[in-house]
């Protein structure tokens, strides 16, 4: 019953992921990616982090109260991700269909090292994950990403900004030190897992022009007609 | 997966007590705590807590300090595990997770503690009630054995053995079968008796074959609670006073 995020898949459908730290515009590509495949016929399901209803409650309890260790922060997002995997993942997959992640396992590699989570145990916990097609990776500057974030007033989250480690009280320096870890992290995991990685300090539609050209001779092989499923 | 004959970085036989399994919870070193760790596992109606209650009573008139921990018993968790249990919408994996979950939220916030602070930590089910549970819902042994890496091998494990017929007339006699406790997830059928008694016999199995794999000090659960607590009792007084000996550390690993 277990995959292995090492090995290729054998389910008819395809599995691309974007990652990336908060501002560095992986949503906005994987949502201009969904709209061109869909315009070329393709079924597309979209599916993002911590969406799951039932673990919500848990975040929530232990994020009000301020409660969660690196520890149950880490194991309860593998809970979740357990989750959204067998319910939202494999079985489009299975039914052929392009599956597009906002946010993947190199998530949680990146910001659970970073909380103090050792390094090796997280990649084995997460061993059951179905490996992506491709994943792209999303480079980006920590100024640039705080710039995007400042500009559209969001209010940074207590947990994306590394808050629960003390490093600082002001959200926006705690935000740049531990995103600033979370970016070497990542450095490391591109490596290991083969991500490919994509500037994400050019322009919106030049990035776009790359997303595409690196997924097309992914999808170039499935069936023309998305209705015929005998093929 | 993680081929078979891969080393496990996670809980095994050979661990000194007291010492995380595999690579533990890097940002809380533990080495040198001077509390102990007593975990008291067996199947559902085997009366491990009334054991504990007895132990705990005792102990603390011989003046040392006791806490105690469950399973399933965390603030964070609790909540959602019910929630989960009532709706049965869950994945087996993602139980298995939403558990581990739950025990280190129990481990950092309540065990450490309590064995930084020198108590006797005495622990009403532990790790092996959670692999077992697994390993017959075919969860994969060795990602299960690293997942649980981050626990600490206890000092002591007492398991309270018994036979399927007594385990039955027990848990008739006091509360009756339910959904879980007879594995009905496992769908065996929809005789809740027949399918009880092929999940709890699989239980049984699991639990015998980690009695070896980590050196459960087994005890005979269908004999009286007097008789099965004066055994407990002597047993953790001779550990605990060879404990309280200053004597060098290797000796103390080698004395259990």
């Amino acid at each position: 019953m277990l995959n292995t995020l090492t090995s290729r898949h054998e389910y008819p459908g395809k599995l691309f992921v974007v990652e990336g730290i908060d501002g560095s515009g992986k949503t906005t590509q994987l949502a201009l990616l969904a709209k061109w495949l869909s315009a070329e016929g393709h079924r597309v399901f979209v599916t993002d982090w911590n969406s799951s209803a039932l673990v919500k409650a848990a975040t929530k309890t232990g994020k009000k109260k301020n409660a969660l260790t690196p520890m149950t922060f880490s194991l309860l997002h593998a809970t979740d991700f357990a989750d959204r995997l067998l319910y939202k993942v494999i079985p489009p997959l299975k039914a052929g269909m392009i599956v597009l992640a906002d946010r993947y396992t190199y998530t949680a590699f990146a910001r659970d090292a970073t909380r103090g989570v050792d390094r090796h145990w997280v990649r084995e916990l997460y061993s059951f994950a179905v490996q992506p097609d491709l994943a792209l990776y999303f480079r980006v500057p920590i100024d640039v990403s705080l710039d995007r974030l400042m500009a559209r007033r969001v209010k940074l989250k207590f947990y994306e900004a590394g808050m629960d480690l003390g490093w600082s009280t002001n959200p926006v320096e705690s935000f740049r030190l531990f995103q600033g870890k979370v970016l070497e992290e990542y450095d490391r995991i591109v490596g290991e897992y083969g991500l490919e990685v994509v500037d994400a300090t050019g322009s919106i539609t030049e990035q776009q022009r790359l997303v595409r050209r690196l997924v097309s001779p992914y999808v170039s092989k499935l069936p023309e007609e998305p209705t015929n499923d005998a093929a | 997966m993680t081929p078979p004959d891969a080393p496990i970085e996670g809980a095994n036989g050979d661990m000194q007590p007291g010492r995380y399994y595999g690579r533990g919870v890097p940002y809380l070193p533990i080495n040198g705590y001077p509390g102990k760790l007593i975990a008291i596992e067996g199947t559902d109606g085997v009366g491990r807590t009334t054991q504990i209650q007895l132990l705990r009573e005792w102990l603390e008139v011989k003046g040392y300090g006791v806490v105690e921990t469950g399973w399933t018993r965390s603030p964070l968790m609790q909540p959602t595990i019910e929630l989960a249990k009532s709706s049965n919408t869950l994945n087996k994996l993602t139980f298995v997770l939403l558990y581990a979950t739950d025990f280190a939220d129990r481990l950092e916030k309540e065990i450490i503690p309590a064995l930084k602070a020198g108590f006797v930590v005495l622990s009403d089910r532990y790790i092996f009630t959670a692999l077992a549970r697994a390993g017959v819902r075919g969860i994969d042994r060795h990602w299960l054995r690293n997942l649980y890496g981050f626990a600490i091998a206890p000092h002591m494990v007492f398991y309270l053995k018994v036979d399927m017929d007594t385990l039955i007339g027990r848990v008739l006699e006091s509360r009756g079968m339910d959904f879980w406790e007879s594995g009905m997830d496992l769908k065996h059928g929809d005789d809740i008796y027949d399918s009880f008694r092929t999940y709890q016999n699989k239980l049984l199995r699991e639990y015998a074959s980690m009695a070896d794999e980590f050196h459960f000090r087994t005890l005979d659960g269908r004999r009286s609670i007097d008789r099965i607590q004066e055994e407990l009792r002597r047993q953790v007084a001779a550990f605990l006073e060879s404990a309280d000996k200053p004597v060098e550390p290797a000796e103390a690993a080698l004395a259990r």
